[in-house]
């Protein structure tokens, strides 16, 4: 769809509004993907908190860890507009560079979104039976049934897949159509960035095309605040609700 | 570093004057799009109808055996999949690329390639539901397929997959098609022609695309769960995980409410064309319609849980929703009345399209009447998945939806075609129509309130349903032979019908100021607009009227979009995904590897070579 939607055309003509053609089919598509988000969003909350089994996200999820590749997606689109910028002043070549900046910061964000699902998927639990400390309810659970008499420490993989719990599979349907999302934007902004070598590609006066991938690239960002906030910090922070 | 040649794709070079196939391949022009939307949703409306008439055959008599309990199941999902998805909404959608451009003063869409995309993207979508009968397997669960009948568990094989797929694709188009009139009906309005002088065709289409654009992604959510669950054994019904299988509910149902909107407005839209047209008089409260249709299209989304009363929502929910639901009827019956104000005074003709439009108000009334009965709650537990509510959204779907499209195709005609239609023939064709769709639906109502269930492949004779079941199937034979007459009348008049000029009706809007058929290009000169109905007072003198056409002799200086391989090619890409999806990840690959081809040399290519 995405691919449809950033069909070739000179928008050249005038329009009633005045507005070109595509930009506005690219807000209505926006749009429309607020919706796609939305109701994954939802089915994540709905089922929020009413997995049977562990790991939650508690027991997953490293907030310093996602902190940082959020902190880099924001950066992201930073550069973004920093090359859409560069391009309207005429400067190619810091437009290149701060494409580039960009792919490599959208790259890294998936590079840290893989390592992640591959951390999760190897979840691994250690409990020390004579000073457990604190535990979460999930390894409590683990601590009452597996710590009897003489047992001195528990320890066993217990990854989080889509299929373990509901918590893994709405968690990695939605993080994943996320960064699926993010991939699009990646090839999308590679594909501007070579063509910027063909002559005559990319040009100041031909700014349109930069524009609608930093729409999208931006749009992406501001997904991945929410999902920040409402998966990550409202699963791991008391107080928030469950 | 410096420069990088692009390579081209020699194989599929840009057609130039392409003919015959080729040509309809190739084509990009919305008034051909137009009509191969028309034609397929039709053959899709007959597929359709040939399920339906076999479950009728089946429920002429109690403990009847001619179709056996499994292929029922199919029967009747393939029935409700193939009248909503492959016949109503693109019968719809052939309207929007044929007439909204001609409406608006346009020379073609704002995207004619994605509009030719969006048609090959529909075509494959149906090829994967209808094909899905040839590979033994056909979806089985209803056409909401609601959790947990659809789990692999329950329903192994490949019915249910082909159902999601292809639902998926067709999304696709619709979205596509979607974002294409929205862009269109926003930006390239003729000089003048402000919102509210839109004709009301425009405005209901408008409204149309902006529900499509904000329901099909929760389907979309909702098929892409449902098929990891089947395929990746994921938990998002399944009850043994905790899971609620009830999200699909309210998933389909978000979508699905909006959805009879989506199928209604453009028959709405429709009919305010007709009336004002064969009854000389402008619309009666023209902004008292559009603002019904948007108040319409919001309240459609807060009226969702009508269809779950019975599954245990509790008090709250189905008090709140039974006012919403109560309340869409306002709105709806404003616009009746405005209709009957047309009408009021009017100098009426009876003509075939104006019949159509009439017995829409008649029939879809009565069906929203009963869907006021069932919208309350405490009643509609009495109703729930009886025949009653069969009766009713058949009288909204067909007796309001299908009797829109129909006129719409009558009133088109000539415009289409370049041909007259033969009236008498349509008169008679209409009658039967009428009369076979009453005799068919209005009984279910009463075996619906005596308890006959939904769904059910046959009864016992003791259940005393025998005498009105084949009355039914005897109103579904009419509707057999009315169709029947319909074609044989369209095929005709189409291939020797008397030549029809360019304004036959004496109507209102602009797509009546152009010769029939429309020229390539649609308006010599792009019109300007001061008026609604400005055509109309352009005729009566009214407002200045247009340069005379055939002056300019520039005809050749206007640039029409080039027809191009590409929207195909990435459309097929989509149909072996989809296939791939169904049975084999490496198949889906290559599709997928396609479809990346088609869009990257479609990025490429220029709307125009220059020559």
């Amino acid at each position: 769809m995405t691919q449809a939607a950033v069909s070739n055309h000179n928008g050249d003509h005038q329009t009633t509004t005045g507005l070109n053609h595509r930009k506005l089919l690219m807000w209505v598509f926006l749009g429309s993907d607020c919706m796609f988000f939305a109701t994954l969003i939802a089915t994540y909350l709905v089922y929020k908190g009413k997995s049977l089994t562990g790991p939650m996200p508690i027991d997953v999820f490293s907030i310093p860890v996602t902190t940082v590749s959020t902190f880099v997606l924001l950066m992201s689109s930073m550069s973004m507009v920093l090359a859409y910028s560069a391009l309207r002043k005429g400067s190619l070549k810091g437009y290149r560079t701060w494409m580039l900046s960009t792919i490599i910061l959208g790259s890294t964000f998936l590079g840290f979104q893989t390592f992640e699902f591959y951390e999760f998927a190897n979840h691994h639990v250690h409990i020390d039976c004579v000073h457990p400390g604190e535990l979460t309810d999930f390894e409590q659970g683990l601590f009452d049934k597996n710590c009897t008499e003489g047992v001195e420490e528990y320890e066993a993989q217990h990854g989080l897949t889509p299929k373990t719990n509901l918590f893994g599979t709405t968690f990695f349907v939605l993080t994943g159509l996320h960064g699926t999302h993010v991939t699009i934007g990646v090839i999308w902004l590679l594909a501007l960035f070579f063509y910027s070598f063909k002559k005559g590609g990319v040009t100041p006066e031909r700014d349109l095309d930069t524009d609608l991938a930093a729409l999208y690239w931006h749009f992406v960002d501001i997904v991945w605040i929410v999902i920040f906030a409402v998966v990550y910090l409202f699963g791991v922070f008391e107080g928030f609700p469950s | 570093m410096t420069t990088l040649h692009i390579p081209t794709i020699p194989m599929i070079k840009r057609p130039v004057h392409p003919t015959g196939i080729w040509y309809w391949l190739t084509t990009v022009d919305h008034k051909k799009i137009g009509i191969l939307y028309g034609v397929t949703a039709f053959i899709n409306f007959i597929i359709g109808g040939i399920e339906a008439i076999l479950i009728r055959v089946q429920l002429a008599a109690s403990n009847a055996d001619i179709i056996t309990p499994e292929v029922y199941n199919q029967l009747f999902t393939m029935h409700g999949t193939t009248m909503i998805f492959l016949a109503i909404m693109p019968l719809g959608a052939a309207f929007f690329n044929f007439v909204i451009p001609l409406q608006i003063g346009a020379r073609d869409v704002a995207f004619p390639r994605l509009n030719a995309f969006s048609y090959w993207v529909f075509l494959a979508g149906t090829l994967i539901l209808h094909i899905s009968w040839l590979l033994g397997e056909a979806p089985n669960a209803g056409w909401f397929s609601y959790a947990p009948l659809t789990s692999l568990a329950y329903n192994p094989g490949h019915g249910i997959d082909f159902w999601i797929v292809g639902l998926q694709v067709l999304g696709i188009a619709s979205l596509a098609a979607a974002f294409n009139f929205i862009v269109t009906i926003i930006n390239m309005r003729a000089p003048g022609m402000t919102l509210m002088k839109m004709p009301l065709f425009t405005w209901m289409t408008f409204i149309t695309a902006i529900l499509l654009v904000l329901a099909f992604p929760v389907i979309t959510v909702a098929l892409i769960e449902l098929m990891f669950d089947r395929s990746f054994g994921t938990n998002f019904f399944f009850a043994p995980a905790g899971a609620n299988p009830v999200l699909w509910q309210h998933l389909f149902w978000v979508f699905g409410h909006p959805e009879v909107y989506i199928l209604i407005l453009p028959a709405m839209g429709i009919i305010s064309e007709i009336l004002p047209t064969f009854s000389k008089k402008p619309l009666f409260g023209y902004s008292t319609v559009v603002l019904a249709g948007v108040i319409i299209a919001f309240m459609g989304w807060l009226v969702w849980s009508h269809h779950m009363f019975t599954v245990g929502l509790g008090p709250i929910p189905n008090s709140v929703f039974t006012i919403t639901t109560m309340a869409i009827a306002i709105p709806t019956g404003i616009k009746i009345f405005n209709w009957l104000g047309t009408l009021w005074k009017g100098s009426i003709t009876f003509s075939t399209p104006m019949l159509y439009a009439l017995g829409f108000i008649v029939t879809f009334t009565i069906g929203g009447i009963s869907g006021v009965m069932h919208a309350m709650s405490s009643s509609d537990f009495q109703q729930q998945d009886t025949y009653f509510v069969v009766a009713h959204f058949h009288y909204v779907l067909f007796g309001g939806a299908i009797m829109g499209l129909f006129g719409g195709i009558y009133y088109w005609f000539p415009k289409f075609s370049g041909r007259m239609f033969n009236e008498t023939s349509g008169k008679i064709q209409f009658w039967l129509f009428f009369l076979g769709q009453n005799i068919t639906f209005f009984p279910m109502h009463f075996v619906g309130m005596d308890g006959m269930p939904r769904r059910i492949y046959t009864y016992s004779n003791e259940m005393g349903w025998d005498s009105l079941n084949a009355l039914q199937t005897a109103g579904s034979m009419l509707l057999v032979i009315s169709v029947l007459v319909f074609l044989h009348n369209m095929v005709k008049s189409w291939r020797s019908g008397e030549k029809a000029p360019g304004d036959p009706w004496d109507a209102r809007t602009l797509e009546w100021s152009i010769e029939s058929p429309p020229p390539e290009y649609n308006f010599e000169e792009i019109p300007k607009v001061h008026v609604v109905d400005e055509w109309w007072a352009q005729k009566r003198g009214l407002v200045a009227g247009q340069v005379p056409s055939g002056g300019s002799g520039e005809k050749s200086d206007i640039h029409l979009p080039q027809p191009s391989f590409l929207p195909l090619v990435t459309s097929i890409g989509i149909l072996i995904a989809g296939y791939g999806l169904v049975y084999s990840y490496v198949v889906a690959a290559v599709g997928l590897s396609i479809m990346m081809v088609g869009v990257a040399a479609w990025s490429l290519e220029p709307v125009n070579d220059p020559d």
